[in-house]
């Protein structure tokens, strides 16, 4: 095959032509939607662009303004590190609790997998606007619970700035810790049994087999789902911006919000292109960990794996 | 599963049942936890405004009022809006398998200059946030008088449909030996013919899995509508959710009374095509989670 390659018989270029063709739509939609915009986003970044007037060239300006003169974008930036620092861990904790629980021989595991999963499918608004109704605080069910069960009378939920962020944690809880079970049950399903087996003969208990022989078999799809959780979570937009809107008294004005708030409603692209680059920074780093930690890709047992070489 | 027979193990032994019990007990709180709201919305969305927020709650509305459903219609166009949204929904589904489809054929059956690196470069763009790309190419839309229409939220699709479509494509057609391709070439069996009589009947089921994925995306999505779509007559059903909500808190305003019925009732109607699409094709979309978690 090498020889047929070196030899660039006729055959071979047609090949090549039509691998070209092939990836062709790939390659055009790169340089339209993907490339062009890049670099025309990194430009837009060094720019004043009170759209529609035209970019005026300004230096670091726009990056200097974020880091040293835009309160908005620092409190922006901690509300999001406080809400991915909580929701993340939690929800891989939650995740693999019900991973846990489902990894076992109960009756009607599949029907207790599909209510775990299905809030993930309800879309975020709709996810957003149950929540608003069920944590209202005069008459929503949980404050109604709240009081009923323990005379205790429940917080403001949304409309309260300490407790908006938590109660979208909740949110984010409720609706993501499905799938990420489910990727977290492909890895425990890939434990082999007889590791469990061994170790109980040597008489090592419940505790001890999850922290010698599971916990370590899992880091990497764990791993794994804690960061591509840090990465989604980091964007969080459509909830808060149903609901919230970033308030109440920006209790709730996370990252993207203040990224499209400055684009789409101040029309500053500029400066939106300079928070939309810190934001790419961000995740390249979370990426980056993730790469070097888990040494390439992460590999599941499973019909992709068989391929011809 | 071979945990689960350690487990049943563990039971037979006797003295540390409590835990099972326990764990059984922990499943099915858990449950109540995540299946109680979507109870919830639908049991709000069948009531009469006077059985919204009483005490104690009402679990059942006696006479479910189905005519909610109907009347959503009349705050906004929400039908419209459905839609609208499964024209967007079906253009991108199709134009990202398709052109998905052709893309990881050229990476996986033909040998090009530069394939290995043009592949790394394709797949290192996942790590890009749509953030980055957002600004430019709302004013590509904008010069090419796109906006307040549906191109711009499924023509990017046709392009190759994203790194990972291609991607799970790719992996799947390296599992279908390349010397079937070549002895087809060499018989002179036409590229595309080997493409339309082998590998597309082969990959029903990875088309399945990412008409799923593009299918949620696309019903599920609200930055992009938000942006381009700018007349009440080209909403999306995210969009018009929203409006829908701001429409009932004047109507309250007005008149008083709760209408939280009538939001929960659209709630309800936005995620039943996702929910009724799981139940048909419920081992797709696990499936579409697991390969997910390969992409890394």
């Amino acid at each position: 095959m090498i020889a047929r390659y070196r030899s660039r018989s006729r055959v071979a270029r047609v090949e090549e032509l039509w691998g070209f063709l092939l990836i062709s739509p790939w390659v055009v939609g790169f340089l339209l939607f993907t490339a062009g915009p890049m670099l025309v986003s990194l430009y837009f970044s060094f720019t004043e662009y009170a759209f529609p007037l035209k970019p005026a060239w300004i230096g670091l300006a726009n990056y200097v303004r974020a880091f040293a003169r835009d309160e908005l974008f620092g409190l922006s930036l901690w509300n999001t590190l406080y809400y991915v620092g909580l929701a993340v861990p939690l929800g891989v904790c939650l995740s693999l609790m019900l991973a846990l629980l489902l990894d076992r021989r109960i009756p009607g595991r599949a029907v207790w997998r599909t209510i775990y999963y299905l809030p993930s499918i309800v879309p975020v608004v709709s996810a957003t606007f149950l929540f608003l109704y069920i944590f209202q605080p005069d008459y929503g069910l949980i404050n109604g619970w709240l009081w009923k069960l323990f005379e205790v009378e429940g917080p403001g939920w949304f409309n309260s700035r300490i407790w908006v962020k938590p109660t979208f944690i909740l949110l984010a809880l409720w609706s993501a810790g499905g799938p990420t079970m489910i990727i977290l049950l492909a890895g425990l399903q890939n434990v082999p049994g007889e590791m469990y087996d061994a170790a109980k003969v040597d008489g090592a208990g419940r505790g001890r087999r999850f922290r010698h022989i599971t916990l370590p078999l899992l880091s990497p799809t764990l791993f794994f789902v804690l960061i591509t959780g840090l990465i989604a979570a980091f964007k969080i937009f459509g909830a808060v911006y149903v609901s919230t809107q970033g308030g109440p008294f920006y209790g709730s004005y996370f990252y993207v919000l203040h990224l499209f708030t400055q684009a789409f409603s101040h029309w500053q692209l500029g400066y939106a292109s300079a928070l939309a680059w810190i934001l790419f920074v961000i995740v390249l780093v979370f990426t980056l960990i993730q790469f070097r930690l888990s040494g390439g890709w992460v590999h599941y047992e499973g019909e992709t794996d068989n391929r011809a070489s | 599963m071979t945990a689960g027979d350690a487990a049943t193990a563990r039971g037979v032994r006797g003295p540390i049942q409590t835990w099972d019990v326990f764990t059984n007990i922990l499943t099915v709180v858990l449950a109540f936890v995540f299946g109680f709201p979507l109870f919830w919305a639908v049991s709000s969305a069948l009531k009469l405004p006077i059985e919204l927020n009483v005490i104690p709650p009402l679990w059942f509305p006696p006479a479910p009022r189905w005519r909610n459903f109907i009347e959503v219609n009349d705050v906004l166009p929400f039908f419209r809006f459905m839609g609208n949204t499964a024209v967007i929904t079906v253009a991108s589904t199709v134009g990202g398998v398709l052109t998905a489809s052709l893309v990881a054929y050229g990476f996986s059956h033909f040998r090009f200059r530069g394939r290995q690196a043009i592949f790394i470069l394709m797949l290192s763009t996942m790590m890009l946030p749509m953030e980055v790309t957002l600004i430019p190419t709302y004013l590509i839309f904008n010069e090419l008088r796109m906006v307040d229409t549906f191109w711009p939220l499924f023509l990017p699709d046709w392009f190759g449909g994203g790194p990972f479509a291609i991607f799970l494509f790719r992996q799947f057609f390296l599992s279908i030996p390349r010397d079937l391709s070549d002895a087809a070439k060499i018989d002179g069996c036409h590229v595309m013919r080997f493409y339309r009589s082998i590998l597309v009947p082969l990959s029903v089921p990875v088309m399945i899995t990412l008409s799923i994925l593009f299918f949620q995306g696309s019903w599920n999505e609200l930055m992009r509508p938000l942006i381009y779509l700018t007349s009440m007559t080209n909403y999306t059903v995210s969009v018009g959710l929203m409006f829908l909500r701001t429409q009932i808190l004047a109507n309250v305003a007005q008149r008083g009374e709760p209408t939280e019925h009538l939001l929960m009732a659209g709630s309800v109607i936005s995620m039943l095509p996702s929910l009724i699409l799981f139940f048909v094709l419920q081992r797709y979309f696990i499936r579409g989670v697991i390969m997910s978690g390969i992409k890394g």
